[in-house]
């Protein structure tokens, strides 16, 4: 399964090359033009039957994960969040460093050596440490080097009801997404496929990349919070999973181009497609980026819900990532020749 | 200009819904200006042709409001903000939405006011069924403060003079200017509220000279208050910091002057929280030097906001002595 | 100039986030010396152009920049009495101001001290809790009257610290973050006087860093350069915080990797030191790096963004302290950067990926 194969390989925020080199492998046969920019945002062109509106859709290819940041004498690495993590779920985990993928695991104090005091409190990160076996700072030296990225080990795997579980669904999943509608044919109109690059650090590649093409308009595909879960009352669950694509209103970043949005609705119900509203106005996409560049991007952004997201093991619906893509393929199928403007909102 | 401003303020116009204040404002302006265009993000540049510099001036158009993002079976919405609103001003407030729907803000039960927040709230629209709500609301419909304009005689109460009250100055300085000395580019932006959004696209688009944003301030002159030496009725003024801009020298200067030429009352600002569409405009393409001229406001985001009718008047007399400035 | 004369002489000239002229003057000053052309933009940045071998309008643009602006004060309100109430520009600790002496910048340059309760007057509790900017008020020993005739809100404040010179190669001042990186710049520019170089250099000393990277946002654009190097400081090394989040004093210019670098300049970078057996050390930022570079990476369609930092300690405060040597070093790497780029380079910044 392709999301497999993305979920599994790393690409932390600015070490994005692994996961890159497997989706250009995947759409360079289907794409008439696949370059990388400065900033190593991948930027691909689909030929359509003519030209249209300058359509980007847009998606981002990197992880949260961890970066190392120092080593101790006896060997012990020691690291920074690349993106945003809860450090509660550090301790623990099996991890991966670097381009040869050195494995290490998250140490902390046994709770056997902790006071008692220490024990109601959550670990800090600055108290976590990496261990990959190593004797000295000499030998660990010698596999990992100072800025190397780290990513957590977690098999992909279907679970339960149509769903699987696996790490950086937010958001190899908008990857999946975008790799399936770019592998399709005969699109009405031209359009560019972006994956980009850190995103999870503050929206960097994005920008760029939308102010190199100039779009008339980007749809940003996503994967989202899903928080239908025991614990959080129904009016916090944002969104929920098995319903379909999320279409977004506003959020942190970005308030969604309404003519845009009305549009995607009004397919979906034409077309038998669930989808439900993202029901939560914080956090941020890459929309946020591409809609103030130069003189202004009317975007839209879909989303595949993802519970336990920026977590090492998240869990989705495998149906609401088929819906996304009928959702983006009718899209693209129906694209109004003259794009979206502010005329004619109700 | 009273009627002018009752009108602007009256109107409903959150964050990225601005198309009704934006209608009120074309059609008054539309016979003065030389052309009138909305961008992408919906906002209204309105430019009046003169042989001297380009001068962005940007007055934003959209309000607070309160973001439908959950209807639950017995027809109560809970909801998000969408700009900067405190939760302890909503208890007890009434809301309205562009359909006309109003409902009240209702509380969860809670120990104490320190647990307050936008979880515990939630809006009662009279519907007592998800169903019957639904039919009038629906998620991601927004609400905003549902408070008329009153007139006090010197001072003004009213939702949204923030930023409604610096429309109403761009709008009668776009009268009174019949032939400018610079060329002026009006620009009323979206989605200030919500990250000085539409300014920052527009200025992109205009290439200004110089950029001057015109808002509401904070004041200093109510018991108690922070430390700030801006007053209620001692005149416009002449913004030199505030979170996103530190006001250009040049900029300062050309305002102070003009305001010294012609003897109208001005005030120097120094705000510590806080930020305009300047804050987007200075720093479009290779830099645009920018000031902030703003009219003082008690209140500011709660369902009432108080300006002194003298500032407003003294503030429209300023922005005419400034764009009179010949620049270079 | 001699380098150490050149930091002394900006470190102590006011040039608070917005209002950088009089730094920026001697800025311009040295860099006309060093360069073919200086100009300043709308914001004030001073932008110097050292054009290569063969310059024209093909040639690789590579950006230098280090911003000039220091953290300081504004007068925010004058109270009865004439005592000063005061605003930050930029992050400052409001701790570290108590009881300093000042200049406030009115009509003229007037001298005062931050005022401080005797201990004989001060309640217990005070002590223990850290005083807060709203607190704080500055006394020029003139009347309301006095002061309100040269004084108005708005005005700068800057504190008042002679440069010291101390053991070994160590110097103390204040707004060496990053006067010290405008000095590596300069002493890049005389060091390229000797060497051939094909890029066009364009060495700007930015303004308002300290308010959000503002300065470097503006003049990356106008310069849209190629590659860009921000030059500024990072955290020396002090008893009480780990090793790994500090770097040493006087060990040699400090070299960073992570998200906000292109690989490519961080790789030759690293390569260039070793090859010139110039001292450095390596640091890894996992997100923003608080420093120009960040604004540089993403201007117009991305560019190729390096940074170069001097270990610093006491940061943003008055006496902060670094070694001239790691100046020297940075800038010395910086100049065997630049001299190493050659057009055909530009490829490997894209297809490096």
């Amino acid at each position: 399964m392709l999301l497999k194969t993305l979920s599994e390989s790393s690409g932390v925020s600015g070490g994005e090359q692994e996961i890159r080199n497997i989706i250009r492998q995947q759409v360079s046969p289907h794409v008439e033009e696949a370059e990388t920019d400065v900033l190593g945002n991948l930027i691909v062109r689909k030929k359509g039957e003519k030209e249209g509106p300058t359509l980007m859709i847009v998606t981002h290819m990197d992880e949260v994960g961890m970066i190392v940041v120092g080593f101790e004498k006896s060997g012990l690495i020691k690291f920074s969040k690349v993106g945003g993590i809860d450090d509660r779920v550090l301790v623990s985990k099996v991890v991966q460093i670097g381009p040869q993928k050195i494995p290490g695991v998250i140490g902390a104090k046994a709770i056997h050596l902790q006071k008692p005091e220490e024990r109601k409190k959550s670990i800090k990160i600055d108290d976590m440490y990496i261990d990959i076996g190593a004797g000295s700072r000499e030998e660990a030296e010698k596999k990992v080097k100072l800025g190397d990225y780290i990513s957590f080990i977690t098999r992909f795997e279907e679970i339960g009801d149509h769903c699987a579980k696996g790490k950086a669904l937010d958001n190899r999943v908008g990857c999946a997404v975008l790799i399936e509608i770019l592998k399709k044919q005969n699109y009405p109109y031209s359009f560019y496929g972006v994956f980009t690059v850190q995103e999870e650090v503050g929206m960097r590649g994005a920008g760029a990349a939308a102010y190199r093409i100039k779009p008339d308009l980007a749809l940003v595909v996503e994967g989202t919070t899903a928080a239908d879960v025991v614990e959080v009352k129904k009016e916090g669950h944002v969104t929920t999973l098995g319903k379909g694509p999320a279409l977004t209103i506003m959020d942190a970043s970005v308030i969604t181009h309404r003519g845009m949005v009305q549009f995607l609705k009004k397919l979906a119900e034409q077309n038998g497609i669930p989808y439900q509203i993202r029901r939560f106005t914080g956090a941020g996409t890459d929309a946020g980026r591409i809609a103030l560049t130069r003189e202004g991007v009317p975007s839209a952004v879909v989303s595949v819900p993802c519970r336990y997201i920026h977590n090492p093991a998240g869990i989705l619906n495998l149906k609401d990532m088929e819906n996304t893509v009928k959702l983006v393929d009718v899209f693209l199928k129906n694209l109004p020749e003259g794009g979206f403007n502010n005329e004619g909102i109700d | 200009m009273k009627e002018l401003i009752k009108e602007l303020t009256e109107a409903y116009g959150p964050s990225g819904r601005e198309e009704t204040v934006r209608k009120v404002i074309e059609d008054k302006i539309k016979p003065m200006v030389d052309k009138m265009e909305v961008d992408s993000l919906g906002n209204l540049i309105a430019r009046k042709k003169g042989p001297g510099k380009r001068v962005m001036l940007a007055a934003h158009m959209d309000e607070l409001g309160l973001m439908v993002t959950y209807i639950d079976k017995n027809g109560f919405l809970r909801f998000s903000n969408v700009g900067g609103i405190s939760p302890h001003i909503l208890l007890g407030e009434r809301v309205v939405f562009a359909n006309g729907a109003v409902g009240t803000i209702g509380c969860e039960k809670i120990e104490s006011m320190k647990d307050l927040n936008f979880q515990k709230l939630y809006i009662d629209i009279g519907a007592s069924e998800q169903k019957e709500a639904e039919d009038q609301v629906k998620i991601g419909d927004i609400a905003v403060y549902q408070r008329g304009f009153q007139d006090l005689g010197r001072r003004i109460i009213s939702k949204s003079l923030d930023d409604r009250v610096g429309c109403a100055v761009l709008i009668q300085a776009l009268k009174e200017i019949e032939s400018p000395v610079n060329d002026l580019f009006f620009v009323f932006t979206v989605q200030e509220e919500v990250g000085v959004r539409g300014a920052r696209t527009s200025a992109y688009r205009i290439k200004p000279d110089y950029g001057l944003a015109v808002d509401v301030t904070r004041t200093g002159d109510t018991p108690e208050s922070e430390t700030m030496a801006v007053a209620l009725g001692k005149g416009p003024t002449v913004k030199v910091k505030d979170t996103l801009i530190i006001t250009h020298p040049k900029v300062k200067k050309i305002m102070v002057d003009a305001a010294e030429r012609t003897g109208i009352p001005y005030q120097l600002e120094v705000l510590e929280r806080g930020g305009t569409d300047s804050g987007a405009i200075h720093l479009s393409r290779e830099g645009v030097p920018s000031g902030v001229m703003s009219i003082p406001c008690r209140y500011i985001h709660t369902p009432s906001e108080m300006v002194d009718y003298d500032d407003v008047i003294n503030g429209v007399k300023l922005l005419k002595s400034i764009l009179e400035t010949p620049l270079d | 100039m001699d380098i150490t004369e050149f930091l002394q002489k900006i470190s102590t000239t006011p040039g608070v986030s917005g209002y950088e002229d009089r730094v920026a003057e001697i800025v311009v000053e040295e860099f006309k010396k060093n360069s073919h052309q200086v100009r300043r933009d709308a914001l004030g940045n001073v932008i110097a152009l050292k054009k290569g071998l063969n310059s024209g309008p093909d040639s690789l643009k590579i950006m230098l920049a280090a911003h000039m602006d220091e953290i300081g004060l504004m007068v925010s309100k004058v109270e009865e009495g004439g005592f000063l109430r005061i605003s930050p520009v930029g992050g400052i600790d409001p701790r570290s101001l108590l009881n300093q002496e000042v200049l406030v910048h009115g009509k003229k340059d007037l001298p005062g001290v931050i005022g401080a309760k005797s201990p004989h007057i001060l309640e217990p509790d005070e002590m223990e809790k850290g005083v807060k900017m709203d607190k704080l008020y500055i006394d020029l020993g003139l009347s309301e009257a006095q002061v309100k005739e040269v004084v108005s809100v708005g005005d700068i404040i800057t504190i008042r610290r002679e440069f010291v010179r101390l053991g070994g190669q160590m110097a103390a001042g204040k707004a060496l973050d990053d006067r010290a990186g405008v000095a590596v710049v300069l002493q890049c520019l005389q060091e390229l006087q000797g060497l051939k170089h094909d890029a066009d250099v364009y060495a700007v000393a930015t303004v308002q860093e300290e308010v959000g990277v503002r300065g470097a946002i503006v003049s990356a654009y106008g310069v849209a350069p190629d590659m860009g190097i921000a030059i500024d400081v990072c955290h020396g090394d002090m008893p009480g915080v780990p090793e790994y989040r500090t770097s040493f004093l006087g060990k040699g210019t400090v070299i960073t990797t992570g998200p906000n670098i292109h690989p490519v300049i961080y790789k030759k970078l690293v390569e260039l030191a070793e090859e010139y057996r110039i001292p450095y050390q390596k640091d890894a930022a996992p997100g923003p790096t608080g420093t120009d570079a960040w604004a540089l990476q993403i201007s117009r369609e991305g560019i190729a963004t390096g940074l170069v930092s001097i270990p610093l300690r006491y940061m943003h405060t008055s006496v902060e302290l670094l070694s001239m040597e790691d100046i020297k070093h940075s800038a010395r790497l910086l100049a065997r950067f630049i001299a190493a780029q050659k057009q055909d380079g530009l490829k490997e910044l894209t297809e490096c990926f």
